[in-house]
């Protein structure tokens, strides 16, 4: 069977190949829409962070001899911490200010920290090895698909799920989304916000650093790594609506297989369809996919 | 909205170099400009380190010419045209820049060869490797210098077909090199008895090539040729090997550096074919540079980069041969005047290409590797009268 003259088999692993890659924006965007909606922050050092985490684990295996599955929690929980930093030092001077001195500030930490890791490891990238337990490719009939990108798609989907279920369904969850709406009731009742919302950012930038551990053996290992996919993931959460959780992972995902398609049919536009499909989103429902009109 | 704060905060940032350089006299001096890809994929095929090269070239030659001292600029073109352009127009218009150097990114050198040309101007190329600039877009003032499309084509695509890879197909970046090299080497391939099954075009700096992989590999062709370079060559061989692409194509690298075998490892890279102009280990001279620079920048020079040492070194002499800056007399002088150094030797013929002998190299394994950077085994050198776009081939309006 064939649709549009590509074979079945080979639109069944452009999909996979797709999910894989939205797994990345789903993880990405999930955590740059948590920020947004408590912090209203912007955050351009997503990227950054992201690459950090990839970078973290490759120097823990190289100066360390620490391997990937302790790094897929360890390198998370230091970003994490580095987050508490950039949020109790720079981020909460700037809540009551428009969201572009946000974004500009974000935007020059991740240059300051590119910057530096680039001039210390060059361009090309480090390479990481794939992990002994998922090495291999399994036959899927249609396509090989090696076993890490599989362990890709179902890591970041229990993730992105787990959230969801915190955000959305545990009294923690409500706090936070009560803090979003009106913080100073939420403080009458006595619940700390400033260290909330500290915590939030922290989670962000580790939910960052995740998807950088899963994607240091895909890729090479570079310092701008982050750079590629952080203006991709902002697509992402726009489209899919700022602050909607469920939106920027359902529309990451989504977008990864849209790209991935248009890969086989005109991969000339590959790098584009995702602003075309942002234009057009913009355009129709300016509050995003999922987004709610405020 | 955010890709354009990018690029005002990027204005912003190239204003104010431009300002600090404006209060430098402009006329005393003997000002080389460098401009190429210091931040993005191409950053460590040629970037700092290439600047690093010149400005050695330049300390050698003992930092002045006619008397006057001679300073390097150099900036990041972020591999777009229209900034590499308009750097160009303002350091020849404010500045009293005597020459340039284009980078990386043909895009970028075939506009500066341009405003290289439109305001007289000597301009080398190392890094770009469009056969464009010196075939239907050459000007009397480009010299292209290090290697071309052309000649890769010549090296890697003929090689291969000769050893049997008769079946094609290319993974190409969307861009003048890309398409250049695609077109000079599919042309090489056909002149050989061997076909071309099919190419797909990825966008410059593509992070994902998986999927344009098994587009690849579903067209059951025996070779896969690589029209891309740096970060791009990078992750795709990486991904080849992911997705067990190798067990059934063979994988040609057009153009790949030394840098990127190092960055890949010999592993994931033994036995790849590929041409080159230059390498660190070919007899004691070269190795005497690659020291020399391996002490500064701690890592071996590319080919390209010991091309920019080379070039800066020949202009330097020409221009003191010549007695003046002016660019006609100091292009006069570099056609005339044979190259022989650590890096080539040869001469510029009128179309602006520097024509050398090239090498074709085999990655060597991880047992045949000696130390560190000891990466290739010469297969073949290929001679300066073959390897180039010939005179019957050329539509150079200056070579006739």
């Amino acid at each position: 069977m064939e649709i549009f003259g590509v074979s079945m088999p080979a639109m069944m692993s452009q999909l996979l190949l797709g999910l894989v890659n939205g797994s990345f924006y789903a993880i990405l965007s999930l955590g740059l829409a948590v920020i947004f909606g408590l912090l209203n922050v912007i955050n351009f050092a997503h990227g950054a962070l992201f690459m950090l985490g990839a970078l973290i684990t490759w120097m823990a295996m190289s100066y360390l001899g620490v391997n990937y599955w302790v790094m897929l929690v360890a390198s998370p929980l230091v970003v994490g911490v580095l987050g508490v930093v950039i949020e109790r030092l720079f981020l909460r001077w700037i809540y009551k200010l428009d969201h572009l001195y946000g974004l500009l500030l974000t935007l020059g930490l991740t240059m300051v920290i590119e910057g530096v890791f680039r001039s210390i490891y060059g361009v090309s990238g480090l390479g990481y090895d794939t992990p002994e337990l998922l090495e291999g490719a399994t036959n899927l009939g249609f396509m090989i698909l090696p076993n890490y990108r599989a362990w890709v798609v179902v890591a970041s989907i229990v993730v992105c799920v787990a959230t969801w279920y915190v955000i959305e369904r545990t009294k923690l969850g409500a706090y936070l989304r009560a803090g979003t709406e009106n913080p100073r009731l939420v403080e009458a009742f006595g619940v700390n916000v400033p260290v909330m919302i500290t915590l939030t950012y922290a989670f962000g930038a580790a939910l960052a650093a995740f998807a950088g551990v899963l994607a240091a053996p895909v890729y090479q290992v570079t310092p701008l790594m982050g750079q590629n996919l952080i203006i991709v993931v902002f697509a992402v959460v726009v489209i899919g609506g700022m602050g909607s959780i469920m939106g920027s992972i359902l529309t990451g995902l989504g977008l990864g297989v849209i790209e991935g398609f248009t890969k086989v049919f005109y991969p000339e536009a590959s790098s584009t369809v995702v602003f075309v499909i942002m234009a057009i989103v913009l355009l129709i429902r300016p509050a995003g996919l999922f987004g709610k009109e405020k | 909205m955010n890709r354009k704060l990018k690029t005002l905060v990027s204005v912003l940032g190239a204003a104010g170099l431009g300002l600090a350089a404006m209060q430098a006299q402009a006329q005393e001096k003997v000002k080389i400009g460098f401009i190429t890809d210091m931040s993005s994929l191409y950053a460590d095929v040629e970037g700092k380190n290439g600047a690093m090269a010149i400005q050695m070239a330049i300390d050698d030659f003992g930092g002045k010419v006619l008397g006057k001292p001679i300073e390097l600029m150099s900036a990041d073109h972020q591999n777009k045209a229209d900034i590499a352009a308009s750097k160009a127009r303002e350091w020849i218009d404010t500045q009293g820049l005597t020459m340039l150097f284009g980078g990386t990114q043909s895009g970028t050198a075939l506009a500066m060869a341009k405003i290289a040309d439109e305001k007289k101007r000597v301009f080398i190329v190392n890094g770009a490797g469009s056969s464009a600039l010196t075939n239907d877009q050459c000007t009397p003032y480009t010299v292209h210098y290090a290697y071309d499309t052309v000649a890769l084509a010549k090296g890697t695509g003929s090689a291969v077909v000769k050893q049997g890879g008769k079946s094609w197909f290319f993974l190409t970046a969307d861009y003048a090199f890309g398409q250049a090299l695609e077109a000079d080497t599919a042309r090489v391939v056909k002149e050989n008895g061997g076909t071309v099954v099919g190419s797909v075009k990825h966008p410059l700096n593509a992070s994902d090539f998986s999927s344009f992989l098994l587009q690849a590999q579903s067209s059951k062709a025996q070779i896969l040729g690589l029209a891309n370079a740096g970060g791009d060559t990078i992750n795709t061989i990486k991904a080849a090997k992911e997705f067990g692409i190798t067990k059934t194509m063979k994988m040609a690298g057009l153009l790949v550096f030394i840098t990127d075998i190092h960055s890949l490892g010999l592993k994931n890279t033994e036995g790849l074919l590929l041409t080159t102009s230059w390498d660190w280990n070919l007899n004691d001279q070269t190795r005497a540079f690659g020291k020399k620079f391996f002490e500064k920048a701690k890592r071996m020079p590319t080919d390209i980069q010991a091309a920019d040492y080379s070039a800066t070194m020949n202009y330097l002499k020409a221009v003191q041969a010549a007695g003046t800056t002016d660019a006609d007399k100091v292009m006069a002088k570099l056609k005339s005047t044979p190259i022989d150094d650590f890096y080539a030797k040869g001469v510029i013929r009128p179309d602006g290409r520097f024509a050398h002998d090239m090498y074709l190299m085999q990655v060597k394994s991880q047992k045949e590797s000696q130390q560190p950077w000891d990466y290739y085994k010469v297969v073949a050198k290929l001679p300066a009268d073959q390897v180039w776009t010939t005179k019957a081939e050329s539509k150079c309006a200056l070579w006739k």
